[in-house]
């Protein structure tokens, strides 16, 4: 992560270099070691990403191509990305493209990519007493629920599903609020484990509901896109390199080649092949014949507009 | 690196044990939990004792304006919260921050730092106060005998050793049972391999927690009682040994 260790390090491996040096003459020639071997990663992320286990399948086989290091931290998108802000990430893997344009904007973040998406469903307790079930739109659904004053549970965390959330209460023209709407500030496994125990309405990503399915006694109302549902479920996640003019001692060198491989056939593949209780939780996103500039770029970016 | 040895400390109560309970993680993975618990609270109550000690002393021999204003300071520095020791302890060692050059987030010395930062308080107050109980008539005597001031105070310590003894247990209590600020500033990582580097049994606890797994949790959270008790009796036991030389 920073110059220091890897003068540090650099210290020590002449030392050895130094000290194998009359073995090199015996064993006929030294091997050769990447520049990067011994290196530290920080990844900052969501919980989605981590709790799923997604992430674990993911970095092994990176960790042991590149002979690095991946320290994943799990924080939530704001977090992650307040993280990075700070200099003390390499890369973040989020999922608000809003919070990441204005990353992007900031100067802070370059290179992005899309990655992969899942999706978000609405969830609620088995009655449904609001009558949400198998609506075509969140918006509606949401409406529906806030005049039925039906109890809500809200992240309320300034995650990527957050995020999310106010957006949809946003395009349904509802301004959340009153003793229904409850901000917990929890993870997502938290906030499904009290909609269960209050028989509460919340926003989940899929993932992370169908890995707590077997535990919880509440179920998918309005389905996401994945599900045949709206559009506006849809959960796509982003990486992203931090960037090395801002910070000069992030590992950007790394950060870079983590983002070739996790949207490389290879990566991809990981997580096309990724199961957690038997079900695909990820679905891929960052290969196409096609180009897709958008994934560059803060949406609605144009050149020619000047600033977006 | 003792690491490793704290890990071999922690080993028998850790290993077979994920199997007996049917948990779905590794041994080695609550093996490193377990040595990263340890060797981070150890660290920090070892530096915070060796911190804490002379200012007692120095406080419990000295009278001058304000001492008792300090005292209260310290006292009050026990009910710090460990969610905000986190973040200043962030601030300061963020990459933009006055420790930023040594590169120390999401490291285990930072969690010392933040656990050092937690544990002095403690320690420093109920030493002081043990301190403060060892009757003038022994420091009398001491000087009567030709002590020095050094030997005043060693022997003052020796009488106090077991109030000391609580303020090391009280303080490595908060270290080890604390969560926020080694959550904040550790990053709670443990690497794809299942070895932890900045995870201890607390942030584990509150990471099986925030999924719901709460028998897990609650399993991590009876390994961590296990632990802590068994620090408590070799540290009583130290004491005893002591007072037999």
């Amino acid at each position: 992560m920073s110059i220091q260790r890897r003068e540090f390090l650099a210290t020590i491996g002449g030392g050895a270099l130094a000290g194998l040096a009359g073995c090199s003459a015996v064993t006929g020639g030294q091997q050769a070691q990447p520049g990067v071997a011994g290196e530290t990663l920080t990844l900052t992320t969501t919980t989605s990403t981590y709790d799923t286990g997604l992430l674990d399948a993911l970095n092994a086989p990176f960790e042991d191509m590149y002979g690095v290091t991946v320290d994943s931290v799990a924080q939530g998108t704001g977090a992650a990305l307040e993280t990075a802000r700070a200099g003390d990430s390499d890369v973040v893997m989020v999922h608000a493209r809003s919070l990441e344009d204005e990353f992007m904007q900031g100067g802070y973040g370059i290179n992005r990519r899309d990655l992969m998406f899942n999706d978000f469903v609405i969830v609620g307790p088995e009655g449904d007493p609001a009558g949400i079930e198998d609506m075509s739109s969140a918006a509606e659904a949401f409406a529906t629920i806030a005049e039925a004053e039906a109890p809500f549970v809200s992240r309320g965390d300034n995650s990527g599903t957050h995020t999310k959330e106010l957006v949809v209460w946003d395009e349904a023209g509802v301004e959340p609020g009153g003793a229904w709407y409850q901000e917990t500030g929890q993870g997502m496994g938290a906030v499904l484990n009290i909609a269960h125990e209050q028989g509460a309405y919340t926003l989940s990503d899929r993932g992370t509901y169908l890995s707590q399915r077997s535990e919880i006694d509440v179920g998918i109302l309005v389905q996401g896109p994945i599900g045949g549902g709206p559009e506006l479920l849809a959960n796509p996640y982003g990486i992203i390199a931090v960037n090395p003019a801002v910070h000069p001692d992030v590992n950007y060198d790394l950060a870079m080649a983590y983002i070739g491989y996790v949207t490389s056939p290879q990566g991809q593949d990981v997580i096309e092949g990724y199961r957690a209780n038997g079900e695909q939780l990820f679905f891929p996103r960052a290969l196409s014949e096609d180009p897709d500039f958008q994934q560059y770029v803060p949406e609605g970016w144009s050149s020619d507009a000047g600033d977006s | 690196m003792p690491l490793e040895a704290l890990g071999a400390a922690g080993l028998p109560i850790a290993v077979g044990l994920p199997a007996a309970a049917g948990l779905p993680f590794e041994s080695v993975y609550l093996r490193s939990i377990v040595a990263v618990s340890l060797y981070v609270s150890v660290t920090a109550v070892v530096l915070s004792t060796v911190v804490s000690l002379p200012i007692a002393v120095a406080l419990g021999f000295s009278d001058f304006p304000g001492r008792r204003f300090l005292a209260a300071v310290i006292t009050t520095g026990m009910g710090f919260p460990s969610v905000v020791v986190g973040l200043l302890v962030l601030f300061a060692v963020s990459n933009q921050g006055p420790l930023g050059t040594f590169d120390l987030v999401f490291t285990r010395e930072a969690m010392i730092v933040s656990q050092f930062v937690l544990a002095t308080p403690p320690i420093t107050a109920i030493s002081l106060a043990a301190i403060g109980g060892v009757g003038t008539d022994v420091r009398d005597a001491a000087r009567v005998l030709g002590g020095t001031k050094v030997d005043v105070a060693l022997v003052t310590l020796k009488e106090a050793r077991y109030g000391i003894a609580t303020a090391i247990l009280a303080g490595f209590g908060r270290a080890i049972s604390e969560v926020g600020s080694v959550l904040i500033v550790g990053g709670n990582i443990a690497g794809s391999d299942g070895v932890s580097k900045t995870r201890t049994l607390t942030t584990a606890i509150q990471l099986e927690a925030r999924q719901g797994r709460y028998d897990t949790a609650l399993v991590l959270g009876a390994v961590l009682v296990v632990l802590v008790l068994i620090v408590n009796a070799v540290v009583v036991r130290i004491g005893d040994e002591g007072v037999m030389q």
